[in-house]
């Protein structure tokens, strides 16, 4: 598979990509591509991998084997650093944030605004301030230390983290959890914002089918550590989503009896 | 009035230091003016003197216990890097030829930082629990500085006796000076640097501070390295002020760290990670220094004082955990 000399690069190809954790194989084999400015479903079964997947896209873990291509260049990520450098960030789905901190630290965590050797406060008050409101974000203060926020909050500030560092490609795993319907909102809003700039490449981790269908321009699917669905959102709808996720656990439950 | 003890109460509760600060406040009241009954010796020059002396080594190794705490870990050695370091300097100097100041300062880097880099390694790239790893460096170097100074006190290298004025002395205000600094020096590491913001974020969040890059090893080996140089300094001034280097056997050199994990606790840093101050640090090794002081001031027998050590380390604990319980209630309205 290699791209076609007249068409530009994809933001982002996975090759092959394997990787285990001692006896448990999480992916056997992944194959997946995001078009420059597109924004990828990725869905799959709890366990199916996914949050493995995206933790070698973002440099946190090495693959054990294939190649990961960013503009049609191979990239080996050396670490989170390393991937941020080339404009790879990433959402966690546990999201990362440290309790102990303040809402502005946390949102510049790795990344903070230095005058050598002092850390400039004011000026990571001031953009955090100016990021969350231009997000719609409302927090009590930016100085509040984020154990006192709310899990849409907190989710708010961890996203804000991702995206107002200037990536090319964002990874969000599972953004939408522990969102109220107004956070969720506020999110959703982000991303097709994101998407209309068109520099932008998103992979979107979610079980909400609904909401992904309607914000992604195409779904991937992983199961067993392998992409098994890939098609535009237009072609597939939440009820052919279902039934193949059920049609897959009904036949991987017949296996099991059969074996059992 | 009852509006304003709230806020008194509300602004205690919020601010540990505060606290701590009241406490201190309270001991020179006691033992200054009501348990001496108009005839103290405890606000004389001699008597303050003798309170710093005794409080800046316990605060000098307490900010670096402040720095590995904060980030999940613990020094149990510094205590022998403390005795450790004086020999280490006493070679050089008297052995090695090295010039005295660059002696000194060789001593320090050497013993401190190696060991602390030993911690490290132990800790961080072998994975032991750093309460083991520092447990069994710290018995090797009492062994080691036993085993080279055959058991025996040695003294200050002539070379450098000059420079006693400037490290230690037990008729000045030198070593309390010295806290001073690097209480300012290290209060902004933490609360102002990149270092003490990913000190932190480790502790309070490992995984966390992983996932947005913060490089942890670097971090922890680091701490280490600062609680073995602020010990093997801490030591050699003690050196300087008793005239003398000891090997602090017998189990002696426990006392320095235990003292400065006091301190660090009394001034409320939860050894849970991911909080802790240096102000607090220093306020804790004032409070110890003034019982210890003023137990001798009133002229009480010092048997019992340890059993005031220990109500005020749980007392200090019992706080420190009910009042962040408190204060997260607080957020939650």
């Amino acid at each position: 598979m290699t791209a076609q000399p007249d068409q530009p690069a994809d933001a982002l190809r996975v090759e092959h990509v394997a990787k285990s954790f001692g006896a448990v194989t999480a992916l056997t084999d992944v194959n997946l591509r995001l078009g420059r400015g597109e924004v990828l479903g990725l869905l799959g079964d709890n366990g199916a991998g996914k949050s493995t997947l995206i933790k070698i896209l973002c440099g946190f873990q090495p693959p054990d084997a294939g190649r990961i291509l960013l503009n049609g260049e191979e990239v080996r990520l050396r670490s989170v650093d390393h991937a941020r450098s080339l404009g790879v960030d990433i959402v966690y789905q546990d999201l990362a944030l440290v309790n102990q901190l303040s809402v502005y630290h946390n949102m510049f965590l790795n990344r903070e605004r230095v005058r050598w050797p002092l850390l400039s406060n004011k000026t990571m008050r001031r953009l955090a301030r100016q990021y969350l409101d231009e997000m719609g974000v409302n927090v009590p203060s930016v100085e509040a230390d984020v154990a006192q926020l709310s899990g849409g909050q907190r989710q708010a500030i961890a996203v804000a983290r991702a995206v107002y560092s200037n990536a090319k490609i964002l990874l969000l795993d599972e953004p939408l959890a522990a969102m109220g319907a107004k956070e969720a909102a506020i999110i959703l809003d982000l991303v097709r914002d994101l998407k209309s700039k068109g520099d932008v490449s998103i992979i979107i981790i979610a079980h909400n089918y609904g909401q992904v269908l309607e914000i992604c321009d195409r779904i991937n699917l992983l199961q067993h550590g392998m992409i098994t669905f890939d098609k535009p959102s237009k072609d597939t709808s939440v009820q052919e989503l279902n039934e193949i996720v059920i049609a897959e656990y009904r036949r991987a439950l017949e296996e099991r009896q059969r074996s059992a | 009035m009852w509006r304003r003890l709230r806020t008194a109460g509300t602004f205690l509760i919020q601010r540990r230091e505060a606290t701590v600060a009241l406490v201190v406040i309270l001991l020179i009241v006691y033992f200054g003016v009501i348990s001496s009954a108009g005839r103290s010796v405890f606000f004389t020059h001699i008597d303050l003197v003798n309170v710093s002396v005794i409080a800046a080594p316990i605060m000098i190794v307490a900010y670096g216990e402040v720095l590995l705490l904060i980030c999940g870990e613990i020094d149990l050695s510094v205590g022998f890097i403390y005795a450790f370091a004086p020999y280490m300097m006493h070679y050089l100097i008297d052995y090695y030829h090295v010039p005295g100041v660059l002696g000194i300062v060789l001593a320090i880097l050497i013993v401190g930082a190696g060991v602390g880099w030993i911690n490290a390694f132990l800790t961080v790239t072998l994975g032991l629990p750093s309460f083991i790893a520092t447990l069994g460096t710290g018995f090797v170097l009492a062994g080691l500085t036993l085993t080279f100074a055959h058991g025996e006190q040695a003294s200050i290298p002539t070379s450098v006796l000059g420079f006693g004025r400037f490290l230690g002395s037990s008729n000045t205000f030198v070593q309390i000076i010295w806290a001073v600094i690097l209480l300012a020096i290290l209060h902004t590491l933490l609360r102002n640097t990149r270092w003490g913001l990913h000190t932190i974020a480790v502790g309070g969040n490992l995984l966390g501070a992983r996932e947005a890059g913060v490089n942890v090893a670097k971090i922890k080996y680091g701490n280490f390295m600062i609680t073995g140089v602020l010990g093997a300094f801490a030591g050699i001034q003690i050196s300087f002020q008793t005239g003398v280097i000891d090997t602090f056997a017998g189990g002696a050199a426990y006392q320095p760290m235990f003292y400065a994990v006091a301190a660090c606790v009394i001034g409320g840093t939860a050894m849970l990670g991911g909080t802790g101050t240096m102000i607090g640090a220093f306020l804790g090794g004032a409070v110890l220094a003034i019982l210890i002081d003023g137990f001798q001031v009133i002229g009480v027998s010092a048997f019992p004082l340890q059993i005031y050590f220990g109500g005020a380390i749980l007392i200090a604990m019992i706080a420190n955990v009910q009042l962040a319980r408190l204060r997260v209630q607080g957020r939650g309205r």
